[in-house]
């Protein structure tokens, strides 16, 4: 599978080439901020970081850059496009999911190992978890306070959209709301860093499942039209 | 200023403008005679600051001279921007540790960003990745608006830049002391990854190459830093400082990954960092230390603000700037490369023969200067030093033990000295873990990062306990640098180089400049004992509020090869069953001490004893046992004892304790602070080969039930829960904060 | 020459940790009567005379970029500048 990790002035692109890469073991592709196209590319994946460093607001300069409207194509075209961290404020900002984030609680940044639950793993991304298990998995933001509005929240609910909550909200966010993936079911934005947890040395491997779930699909997706 | 116009040459002499900008009689007459004529404004202004303590270690030129600072595996000592040391497989690390204490003081937020900032550009100028970074800071007690105000806004301001670099802060040290409440310290240190092929220097070799600017405009910021950073805080320096300079990481995340990719190509010929003193220092050192001069036309540097002076922009320290030298012909790739990056590059001069900086503003030579006086053969002072009575009165006294009722409540207070209390509010603000390749993140003894694709990791450490400096600079310059190598054989690393932030106080001052001279002279005899040479490093002096000096302050910063993943080793305690040992001696020692000063709200005698042959000894009996996988816990002690360290190493565990036996005085037993101590923990299949192998005592062992048993002569003198302790000192900082 | 001087707020139905964290401190310096802190961004910007209408481009660059429709509300002032 060949995943394209979207490279924005000012992103953290290398944890995420480097779990796809390393350990992983797929392909992965760095793709600048003013690419014509994702064509090709089977998975996108928008890192962390300080895209345009955060100014204005956390990823609203960058969902304004060319490469956007590519991965809002690709969304569309069923794609699976998954954002962390920052990737996530980004697809908020792009309305590719609903909410937006605030700074945390805390009004500093917070970086530590934090314990998620999978709420959903009946979507591409989560399949390989169980539902209700708990996973370790890092954060490392200052802007991760999710908010909706109570009719998008109920939404969220009765879809099942809500994908992971924190077990001890660590930044304020409704309803400890983690990850959410959109209604087609196949993008997800989180801000917990599944790509920092790949590695027995470093972190732990609880992140390794959800890129697993994200090949297994295409595995069995691309399979199936090939027969 | 802009709006003033600069008085004449001789209006500088006879009103003697220099002195506001720092310069000396003396210094201006020497400019008179290297010039054969009155120096202009800007002249003046190019000496007042690359003159100054901050660029010229005028003033500590004669004690930095007697460093170590070569190795077998030095290949770049002092002088550059950052020491390079190499570490096998064709790789080398490029580190400096760097004060940024003036701003801090002033704008806590933006002096420690751009602190880090301006280290992380020596690193990267070098030609070298940053691939971590430490710091080293130093506040009042928590117990005033003005510190709480100024730790939160310097914590932040290292989060704010280094996070968004992309580049993991690993760890760190924090010590709090009311000698510091005016006059805050915040150093940062930056450690880079290079291959030996990518090296750079910042030179200006080839007449005729070009000088191109590159990264951010210039504005008026920070003019006059340099020497703003050379004096002392007075009750009016509000109104004399200077513009802080604000960071801007983003553009600097993009001028690394710019200049990391130019210095791949062979246009480029040298580069350095526009730092203090901005393009007066980064021209005019390139060229003294190629032997060619510089010509610029100030008319094509990239400028911010309207109207500025040649003056100006000399003196300028806008941040995120380099200072490149370009093959003739080549500007044109150069300028592409940044553009792709979204940054501008300009050519603004050229390398001449003639060893002068010329300057062009407006189509007129401005100033005209040899580089060599600018840089090289900037004045050196050798200052009396003079032993300081409170020295001689503190050597004569006894060693005192202090009185302790309840040894519970003393260790539970101790915990809460927010000098030893968990800095995990502090750290958890950092992303320690960018980059994927933190192994030991802050907490422990010292950060450890692997090399990724070799078998090998850095372990790296900030250090410096200024009370036993102050005390007795010359042990406690030992003790500094012991005790940050200490650091490093904890994690299963060897020490192979060192970088020091000379923080002190005035040296117009003798006793000031004896502890300068002792505590290097402290600092050299450990550096050599251990294997460990200096290898960049930097000054800070004039620390002092209306006339009180901080205490000595030489932060000592390290970095350590671990040869084999395998041996990395942490502090806390890994399973039930595990025997404890203790490694070194406990003396009564309390000069300087947590405990002392807790109890006596003062420090007082002597700092504690350190002999180097056993320090080199107890290292490196304590590594082979880590090479041998014999230790499964490896902690040193230092502030508050032994009581506090083993406490440490509970803590750090999920859901053990320890039981443990001690001899002696129970105060000294649990609290002295006698050097070249650790606490280590052992499986018991490999009892027979670690006692074969270390000196030590074993004085019990880890238990699966988290509680923290201390008897000493029989009697239990510690019994407390393991949660509880952590509770207190993971709550003590956030606690003193609201 | 217009100038622009965008005021952006967070909206009244969200929180707002920053303005919640100065009241706090205002009150511990005892200014009780100090309530309501709300902190937000002020951007100033100067649009060129076109056939546009001026108001026309503002709102287009409020609302495609400067503000977050979301979580925040604006407004802004429109005054002739013969200069910069």
């Amino acid at each position: 599978m060949k995943f394209a990790v979207i490279v924005f002035p000012g992103s953290d692109d290398v944890d995420m080439y480097r779990a796809i890469k390393d350990e992983l073991g797929e392909e992965a592709e760095l793709v600048r901020h003013d690419a014509e196209s994702l064509e090709g590319y089977d998975g996108i994946l928008l890192p962390g970081g300080f895209s345009y460093g955060d100014y204005l607001r956390a990823g609203a300069l960058a969902r304004l850059s060319n490469v956007m409207k590519e991965v809002v194509k690709a969304a569309e075209a069923g794609k699976p496009v998954l954002g962390v961290g920052n990737g996530f404020q980004i697809l908020l900002e792009a309305g590719l999911l609903p909410g937006a984030m605030k700074k945390n609680e805390s009004l500093t940044f917070i970086c530590r190992p934090e314990a998620i639950k999978v709420q959903n793993n009946q979507t591409i991304f989560t399949s390989l978890y169980e539902e209700g298990e708990v996973i370790t998995v890092p954060i490392a933001h200052e802007s991760g306070n999710y908010y909706c509005d109570e009719e998008t929240l109920k939404r969220l609910k009765e879809n099942n959209q809500i994908v992971f909550t924190y077990e001890n909200n660590p930044n304020g966010s409704l309803e400890g709301i983690a990850g959410i993936i959109n209604e087609a079911g196949n993008v997800l934005g989180m801000m917990p860093h599944p790509e920092r947890a790949v590695d027995e040395l470093i972190g732990g491997t609880d992140g390794l499942k959800l890129f697993r779930s994200i090949v297994k699909h295409w595995r069995e997706t691309t399979n199936v039209t090939n027969a | 200023m802009s709006q003033m116009r600069e008085p004449s040459p001789e209006q500088i002499k006879a009103e003697k403008i220099y002195r506001e900008m720092g310069m000396t009689d003396g210094e201006y007459t020497m400019v008179e005679n290297i010039l054969g004529r009155l120096p202009n404004y800007t002249e003046t202004g190019l000496f007042s600051v690359m003159w100054s303590e901050h660029c010229s270690y005028k003033n500590s030129k004669p004690i930095l001279k007697k460093f170590p600072t070569e190795g077998e595996r030095v290949l770049q000592g002092p002088g550059e921007g950052a020491g390079v040391v190499d570490i096998g497989d064709g790789q080398a690390i490029v580190f400096k540790l760097e004060s940024h204490n003036h701003p801090s003081a002033v704008e806590p937020y933006e002096g420690a960003a751009t602190g880090v900032g301006g280290i992380l550009r020596d690193v990267f100028s070098m030609g070298a990745r940053p691939i971590a970074n430490l710091n080293s800071l130093r506040f009042g007690e928590l117990d005033s608006e003005r510190t709480k105000y100024l730790f939160k806004e310097a914590v932040a301001g290292i989060s704010g830049y280094g996070n968004r670099m992309g580049i993991p802060t690993v760890g760190g040290e924090i010590q709090f002391d009311p000698c510091y409440e005016g006059n805050p310290l915040v150093n940062a240190m930056s450690v880079g990854l290079l291959n030996h092929e990518d090296l750079k220097k910042g030179q200006a070799h080839g007449v005729g190459n070009s000088v191109m600017y590159v990264g951010s405009k210039t504005g008026r910021d920070g003019i006059h830093g340099a020497t703003f950073a050379s004096e002392e805080f007075s009750e009016d320096a509000e109104v004399e400082s200077p513009d802080v300079q604000r960071g801007d990481p983003f553009v600097e995340k993009l001028l690394l990954e710019a200049c990391l990719e130019l210095v791949k190509s062979d246009a480029l010929v040298g580069i350095q960092d526009m730092g203090a003193a901005g393009l007066t220092s980064s021209s005019a050192e390139m060229a003294s230390k190629a032997g060619t001069g510089i010509e610029m036309n100030l008319d094509l540097v990239p400028q911010r603000e309207e109207g500025m002076t040649a003056y100006e922009m000399m003196l300028s320290e806008s941040q995120e700037r380099m200072l490149l030298i370009v093959k003739e012909g080549r500007e044109q790739e150069v300028i592409d490369l940044f553009k792709k990056y979204g940054l501008e590059a300009a050519t603004v001069g050229k390398v001449t023969d003639d060893k002068m900086l010329r300057l062009i503003h407006k189509g007129e030579v401005v100033a005209e200067v040899p580089v060599d006086a600018l840089a090289e053969d900037a004045p050196v002072y050798h200052k009396p030093s003079k032993e300081p009575e409170y020295y001689r009165e503190f050597q004569a006294m006894e060693n005192v033990i202090p009185e302790v009722d309840d040894y519970n409540e003393t260790l539970v207070a101790l915990l809460k000295q927010p000098t030893i209390a968990s800095k995990k509010w502090v750290y958890e603000q950092y992303d320690y873990m960018a980059r994927t390749d933190t192994v030991v993140p802050p907490g422990s003894d010292a950060g450890v990062v692997r090399i990724r694709g070799k078998n090998k990791a850095l372990a790296m450490t900030t250090d410096c306990n200024s009370r036993y400096i102050y005390l007795d600079p010359k042990t406690g310059g030992r003790i500094a640098v012991a005790e940050a190598a200490r650091n490093i054989v904890a994690s299963g690393g060897e020490p192979i180089a060192t970088t020091d932030c000379l923080n002190f106080g005035s040296p117009e001052k003798p006793e000031i400049f004896w502890q300068l001279e002792q505590s290097a002279e402290g600092m050299s005899e450990a550096c050599r004992a251990l294997n460990a040479p200096i290898i960049s490093g930097n000054v800070s002096l004039y620390n002092e509020t209306d006339g009180t000096a901080i205490y000595p302050t030489p932060a000592v910063g390290m970095v350590g090869l671990i040869t084999d993943l395998k041996h990395i080793t942490t502090q806390e305690f890994k399973a039930a069953g595990d025997l404890i040992y203790l490694v070194g001696e406990t003396k009564d020692e309390f000069g300087g001490s947590e405990l002392q000063k807790m109890k006596y709200g003062k420090i007082f005698g002597k700092a504690p004893e350190l002999d180097l042959d056993t320090e080199v000894k107890v290292q490196k009996q304590i590594l082979s046992a880590i090479r041998a996988g014999l230790v499964a816990s490896a902690h040193d002690i230092s502030e508050g004892g032994f009581a506090v360290a083993l406490a440490e190493s509970c803590m750090g565990a999920k859901g053990l304790g320890a039981e443990v036996e001690v001899t002696g005085n129970p105060v000294s037993a649990l609290f002295s602070e006698s050097q070249s101590r650790f606490i280590l923990s052992v499986k018991k299949e490999n009892q027979a080969e670690f006692e074969k192998m270390v000196d030590a005592k074993l004085i019990g062992q880890v238990t699966g039930n988290p509680v923290l048993q201390i008897s000493c002569n029989g009697e239990t003198v510690i019994n407390q829960q393991v949660d509880e302790l952590r509770k207190e000192w993971e709550g003590a900082i956030p606690c003193l904060l609201t | 020459m217009y100038k622009v001087k965008v005021y952006v707020t967070l909206k009244k139905s969200v929180i707002d940790p920053h303005g919640s964290a100065v009241e706090r401190q205002l009150q511990s310096m005892d200014y009780n009567g100090v309530s309501n802190v709300r902190v937000g961004k002020y951007i100033e910007f100067f649009v060129e005379k076109s056939d546009r209408n001026v108001e026309e481009i503002v709102k287009e660059v409020c609302e495609k970029m400067l503000v977050n429709p979301v979580i925040e509300d604006y407004r802004y002032e429109v005054e002739e500048s013969v200069n910069q």
